[in-house]
């Protein structure tokens, strides 16, 4: 009789171990070597903590033994916030984290896309905009560089931004809402219909499809001036090896609503799909009573590991 | 430019009016036009699919840039592409409709709670039924929907229709319009940035016309 595992979770033998071990250890050498202490937090957190995320999919559970509420960690961005508003309640900023952890999500079980996921990633705690930024952007480049990903770029735009330009444009607020649900869920033709309907189609629009070198950044900014002056601070701070990885991306917006300033993400040719992505998000640390700055990023280990065999075989 | 994307192309009825737009967009359709067997054309720039396939290869990155239907679109809301133009053309209407005379969808949902439809777009039908308050029992079929309420495995059908003759044949009326559907040029979301200036070039001329 054959027993299976559940969907989206799999086995890892050997050889395939062999080299997620290899992709790890480059990581965390790169982590440890910037001043990020690797830690681990449970698995499992309280549902009242893990909600704190507001992300989709969560895998809830019931503890009959205590009559409470569980759920298997999202991400590891929440709970590392819930250890420095506990653990590090006094001490002195600027902290620095890096985990290898797996996160539970129920999606669509997909290439590169498990319900176990391996991430890795860092948080900078304590170091606002732009030099964390700037840090955990050169940490991130670093880290690929030692993965060996040769033709990775990221994309790097401000989660500020379109919030900004459209109460810049008197959009009311309940159409404000829809309109940033269909930049979330990459619908340019919604987008493009209430735009017009409201008389800001060529606004909204060049906005949210400006993706380009720091060039874009010089076009008179109006109700978005602080998220370019943002973007432009940053970009003059970047080393140039990883200011050349940088595409701005103005449309750029990430589906979770905890980020607050500048947001990124990672492509390669060699996959379809985002390898990991991260960002500002300076009011989480104040959910659990320590309101510190902080930005952070999740690499997905699966897909960095078919982008390394994609570019391998070219 | 646009020879850096690969296209996925839909057979079927958006084929011709899809063809005349890459012709426009000066890629060489010739070939499939002339060949309806083979799958590859242009060293791997065209590929021809099911429109139902187009998303797939698009959200995985087999394909650049795609066009498929808004109906295909909404039966898989859940892939991550970029839906970037409405293109105008393959106007088709998402309806529910019953066999003339008395609703049967009507009187079932007024008499058992329940009306049973007949779909090949069951998360459109089931949202649908979700959106406007009411219970549906969705029966997914994979062709000739017209059947089902003829000899009542369901007592209405959601189906995309362009004339309405196939449903007018079979003695059906259409009860409500669910949606307008008609083509979208859609985007991977890695190659919307990595080939962003081909991709913009595209979207450019398709807007202006």
């Amino acid at each position: 009789m054959i027993h299976r595992t559940p969907s989206g979770t799999r086995d890892v033998l050997p050889d395939e171990m062999r080299e997620l071990r290899a992709i790890t250890a480059a990581l965390h050498g790169v982590f440890e070597g910037s001043g990020y202490g690797e830690l681990y937090t449970p698995a499992l957190e309280y549902e009242s903590v893990e909600r704190m995320a507001g992300g989709q999919g969560v895998y809830r559970m019931f503890d009959e033994t205590t009559g409470e509420m569980l759920a298997l960690r999202s991400d590891m961005t929440v709970p590392i916030a819930r250890v420095v508003g506990t653990r590090y309640a006094t001490a002195d900023p600027p902290l620095r984290f890096c985990y290898f952890a797996h996160a539970y999500r129920a999606v669509r079980p997909q290439r590169g896309q498990a319900r176990e996921f391996l991430q890795a990633g860092i948080e900078l705690v304590g170091s606002p905009a732009p030099q964390g930024t700037v840090e955990a952007l050169t940490v991130l480049c670093r880290a690929l560089d030692a993965a060996g990903l040769r033709d990775y770029r990221v994309g790097l735009g401000d989660a500020s931004l379109f919030p900004a330009l459209l109460a810049g444009l008197d959009v009311p607020e309940e159409t404000r809402a829809r309109m940033l649900r269909e930049l979330v869920d990459r619908d340019y033709v919604g987008l493009e219909r209430e735009a017009s309907q409201l008389g800001v189609r060529d606004e909204v629009l060049r906005v949210a499809q400006t993706r380009g070198g720091p060039e874009v950044l010089e076009a008179p900014p109006g109700p978005v001036a602080d998220a370019f002056e943002g973007l432009r601070a940053m970009h003059a701070l970047l080393d140039p090896d990883v200011a050349s990885r940088v595409i701005f991306d103005l449309g750029l917006i990430r589906d979770l609503d905890y980020y607050t300033g500048a947001v990124f993400e990672v492509y390669d040719p060699a996959l379809g799909a985002p390898i990991g992505g991260g960002g500002r998000y300076d009011d989480l640390l104040g959910r659990f009573g320590r309101p510190l700055p902080a930005v952070g990023f999740a690499l997905g280990i699966d897909r960095l590991h078919i982008a390394l065999t994609g570019e391998e075989r070219g | 430019m646009i020879g850096d994307l690969r296209i996925a192309v839909p057979r079927g009825a958006l084929l011709g009016e899809t063809l005349d737009l890459l012709d426009r967009l000066g890629v060489d359709t010739a070939e499939v036009r002339s060949n309806d067997r083979k799958l590859l054309f242009d060293n791997g720039q065209l590929i021809t699919m099911r429109p139902s396939d187009v998303p797939t290869y698009v959200e995985a990155g087999a394909a650049d840039i795609g066009i498929t239907g808004k109906d295909v679109l909404m039966e898989q809301s859940e892939r991550n592409v970029y839906e970037l133009v409405d293109l105008g053309y393959g106007r088709c209407s998402m309806v529910l409709a019953s066999v003339e005379g008395d609703d049967a969808a009507s009187e079932a949902l007024r008499r058992l709670g329940v009306t049973r439809v007949a779909t090949k777009y069951p998360k459109t039908a089931a949202a649908y039924f979700e959106r406007t308050g009411r219970q549906a029992e969705i029966v997914e079929v994979k062709g000739s929907v017209e059947l089902a309420p003829l000899t009542g495995l369901a007592e209405a059908i959601v189906d995309l229709t362009a004339t309405g003759t196939t449903l007018r044949e079979n003695g059906l009326v259409v009860r409500e319009e669910i949606a307008v559907a008609t083509a979208r040029l859609i985007a991977n979301p890695v190659a919307h940035k990595l080939k962003a200036e081909a991709i913009d070039d595209v979207v450019g001329r398709l807007r202006a016309g």
